[in-house]
């Protein structure tokens, strides 16, 4: 059977890289005596898949995985159990069943959303949040996209599904997953730039909301949407 | 939950920041208003290493299993944030409470090995804590060192206050009593110090004085302080079955060198072999209950959640109930899908069964720790391993599908000639011809056999305390010698060799057989920016061989001479329980070619049966 599982990562542990994150998950469903699906071989491994690698820094409580079980009993047992052993800042939301046919959370990721918060001591949060919403009404945003073999110009202003000003904070929904994914700090940059205020790294605290996949009609939905409740 | 001693900015531009923000599973969180004693517990290099390390989760366990002490964690700062902290003036802190080190009351180091001793001036000097104990303050944490390296602490003498002589787990609530009493009391470090030299295995070293011969050996070693004993006796663990042992490790987040459960099944050892420091300063053997060993097993693998299992031991073939214990891990590890990696065993019927079940044979290797190339040198040694012994193993290995082998050889031991340099080779080959006898469609494959020397370094304790050690010079030359005489080899496509660096042994022997007199050195090339120094490529020679001429030191006073037995050595006023007697006795049967039987085999009156318990026993009944 296949399960899908929420969970949160706060707090110092968004020092804990994405590998690792995996590592630790291995380790804590282990501990949590779930009857997890094993490879076969002399070095078993448990099938277990990601959704969406979140950057060092960067809080969250919207991360998924996905894993391939032998047996379950209910998704609450399932959950209390691995929070039973999670260190402080890792919180499991919701375990719920997938169908045999669903998509892998990694392959199923099409939206993320963020809130992003000012640190103290850098730019002045209205001189940002003032431009906000004349920088989303711009008809192109096109910035430099940087992947690990070229650079290139791109309009990413049909991937921005929403951006907006809070009281204190900027919200943003943005296209993620294998096709489009923008991270939001090159939202942040194009803002800045716009703003014309000098881009700086640490004047942002990131944390990602939630991950979205589409449903049928294409959609944005939790990641959630594709599973059932596990009695 | 915030609370990091490192600021974002800092912590996004350093390398692994998981390395400084603590929360590891199993890591343990007291408030700091309930407990009475601040214990920080380092090993002196980074993060990924000192994890790794047992010793430390020993500790760290037992003393938090105290209600009055909280013991917390610090690792050496990589250089990337050692150059931050020194530019910003961050204090050191330790991982759990992410609070400032010198706050704390205690600083215990792990030495284990000599290299790290410019990394524990840098846990020093980053804490804010003086250098030099001499110079510590009543508001300064007391620094303590423990491990092998406190065997021989003479070098490093002066930085610390306190020398905890032997295992860990003996007087440390002692220690923390007196402590604690002296506190109560409104005593001064000077008073704790002068209590705590009255413990059984504590030396402090600044209550000694020692003077000096004109050639510079010792000539007296004065007390001056009449709390302090003339000898130290090492400490042992004689009931291992009311000793704690860290049922729950701290599971780090980051993959470090050993990320795995380590199951300790026995302590010291009985082979004798006369280079090895471990097998003497851990005398007597002690067995752990295997009984015992089958529930930590279970309960720290539910603990942790590990992938892996593996067996600590200097030598698990020699440990009675390995066959117990491993068919009871292969049957319990095999449900939970997880992996046993076996130490090196002694590779025979039982140890190769025992391997084929548990790894993939294409993929692993055979390993003998052959030492020398001939018997005649590996009697010296007293290795009790022969040619006979040696490639009736591989045979029946073979035979049974493996066909890599690895060989550890050491260059420079005492008595070494030509020849036992080209037996080295010679070995090789030998076991590459006996492969190849083996019918073509009943092998797989070509054989690989890959030899590795590291040069031979004389430790105090061992029968060869007193040996020359080869220069740097004359290692490379012999290496150099052994590598062409590997290309003269008919199967030489199927043999290669490595050898370890040189200068670093150099280093590493100057060190483990110092004194008192190197400590300047040693802060010197500390101010001159060396640290890391193990860690080859940050090694800096020319800063070390300016400190050595600075100071007037000749490296080879320690190093290039043979020692008579009848000279004061720098640590002899510790006492393992081995004596000096046997130690000399040893020393000139190594020189004659005899061996000396092992423990099991019979008692060779060592001197460890005063501790009454572990082989020494075993022995008698």
């Amino acid at each position: 059977m296949k399960i899908r599982v929420k969970y949160t990562k706060m707090g110092p542990l968004r020092y804990i890289g994405h590998l690792d994150v995996m590592r630790y998950f291995q380790k804590a469903i282990r501990r949590a005596d779930w009857d997890i699906a094993y490879s076969q071989g002399y070095s078993p491994h448990q099938l277990i898949t990601f959704a969406a690698p979140l950057g060092l820094g960067i809080t969250s409580e919207g991360e998924y995985f996905d894993a391939d079980m032998c047996s379950v009993t209910s998704g609450a047992d399932m959950k209390d159990r691995l929070n039973r052993t999670m260190a402080e800042g890792m919180e499991v939301r919701a375990v719920v069943a997938l169908d045999d046919d669903a998509k892998t959370a990694m392959a199923a990721v099409a939206g993320s959303d963020y809130r992003i918060s000012f640190r103290d001591g850098y730019c002045i949060p209205s001189d940002i949040l003032s431009g906000i919403s004349a920088f989303y009404e711009q008809e192109e945003i096109v910035v430099q996209k940087r992947s690990k073999t070229k650079e290139m110009q791109m309009d990413i202003k049909p991937f921005l599904y929403a951006l907006s000003a809070e009281d204190d904070a900027i919200f943003m929904r943005v296209s993620a997953g294998s096709v489009v994914n923008i991270k939001p700090e090159l939202v942040l940059e194009a803002v800045c730039r716009f703003m014309d205020v000098e881009y700086q790294r640490f004047a942002f605290r990131i944390h990602r909301l939630e991950t979205y996949m589409r449903d049928g009609n294409g959609e944005l939905v939790s990641l959630l949407h594709a599973g059932k409740e596990i009695p | 939950m915030e609370k990091l001693a490192l600021s974002d900015e800092i912590l996004m531009q350093i390398e692994k920041p998981a390395r400084y923000i603590g929360k590891e599973i199993n890591s343990i969180i007291k408030d700091p208003s309930d407990i009475e004693i601040r214990f920080a517990m380092c090993f002196p290099d980074v993060y990924e290493i000192g994890m790794s390390y047992l010793g430390i989760q020993i500790l760290y366990d037992m003393l938090n299993r105290m209600d009055d002490v909280w013991c917390e964690r610090v690792y050496s700062p990589w250089l990337d944030l050692d150059a931050i902290m020194r530019k910003e003036g961050i204090p050191l802190f330790a991982l759990e409470s992410q609070d400032p080190i010198r706050m704390f009351d205690f600083l215990g180091i792990t030495l284990q090995y000599e290299m790290c001793y410019t990394n524990v001036l840098q846990i020093l000097d980053l804490s804010g804590i003086p250098l030099l104990a001499a110079e510590r303050s009543d508001s300064d944490p007391i620094v303590i060192g423990g491990g092998p390296c406190s065997y021989n602490p003479e070098p490093i003498a002066d930085f610390f206050d306190i020398f905890y002589i032997g295992e860990g787990e003996t007087v440390y609530r002692e220690l923390m009593d007196a402590y604690k009493r002296n506190r109560k009391a409104g005593g001064s470090r000077l008073r704790f110090l002068e209590a705590a030299a009255e413990i059984e295995g504590i030396y402090v070293p600044q209550f000694y004085d020692i003077c000096y011969h004109p050639d510079g050996t010792i000539q007296e070693v004065c007390i001056r302080n009449p709390h302090a004993k003339q000898k130290i006796r090492k400490q042992v663990v004689m009931d291992f079955s009311d000793t704690p042992y860290p049922m729950k490790p701290i599971v780090p987040f980051l993959k470090v060198t050993q990320d795995r459960v380590t199951l300790e099944i026995q302590r010291g050892c009985i082979r004798g072999c006369r280079f090895c420091q471990a097998g003497s300063i851990y005398r007597p053997t002690r067995e752990k209950n295997v009984e015992q060993m089958k529930q930590y097993a279970m309960e720290m693998i539910r603990s942790t959640g590990h992938e892996e299992i593996t067996l600590s031991s200097l030598s698990s073939s020699d440990y009675r109930a390995l066959p117990e214990l491993t068919e009871f891990l292969i049957e319990e590890m095999g449900k939970k899908k997880v992996n046993i990696a076996l130490p090196s065993l002694r590779i025979d019927a039982f140890s190769l069964d025992v391997m084929k079940r548990v790894q993939d044979i294409k993929k692993s290797s055979l390993t003998f720790a052959a030492e020398a190339g001939t018997q005649r040198l590996r009697d010296v040694i007293n290795k009790g391993l022969t040619e006979d012994m040696i490639r009736e193993g591989a045979m029946k290995a073979f035979q049974g599908g493996w066909n890599k082998v690895k060989f550890y050889f050491m260059l420079g031991l005492p008595t070494e000639t030509e020849e036992d340099l080209r037996g080295i080779p010679l070995l090789c080959e030998q076991l590459a011809e006996d492969y190849y006898t083996i019918p073509k469609e009943e092998r797989s494959g070509k054989v690989s056999i890959t030899a590795s020397s590291s040069f031979f370094v004389p430790k105090p304790f061992t029968p060869f305390q007193w040996a020359a050690m080869d220069s740097e010079e004359t290692f490379l030359q012999k290496a150099h010698f052994v590598k062409e005489e590997f290309k003269k080899q008919k199967n030489r496509k199927s043999l290669s060799y490595r050898y370890h660096d040189a200068d670093l042994t150099v280093m590493e022997g100057i060190f483990a057989r110092g004194d008192r007199k190197l400590a300047p050195v040693i802060l010197q090339a500390y101010r001159g920016g060396c640290i890391y120094d193990a860690w080859h490529e940050y090694f800096r020679r020319d800063v070390w061989e300016q400190a050595f001429r600075d100071h007037g030191i000749e490296p080879d006073f320690y190093i290039g001479r043979e020692r008579s037995t009848e000279e004061i050595l720098p640590w002899d006023f510790i006492d393992i329980g081995v004596s000096k007697a046997f130690l000399i006795r040893e020393w000139e049967r190594a020189k004659r070619g005899e061996t000396t039987q092992n423990c099991k085999q019979g008692c060779s009156g060592c001197g460890a049966a005063v501790f009454g318990g572990g082989v020494c026993l075993e022995n008698q009944s």
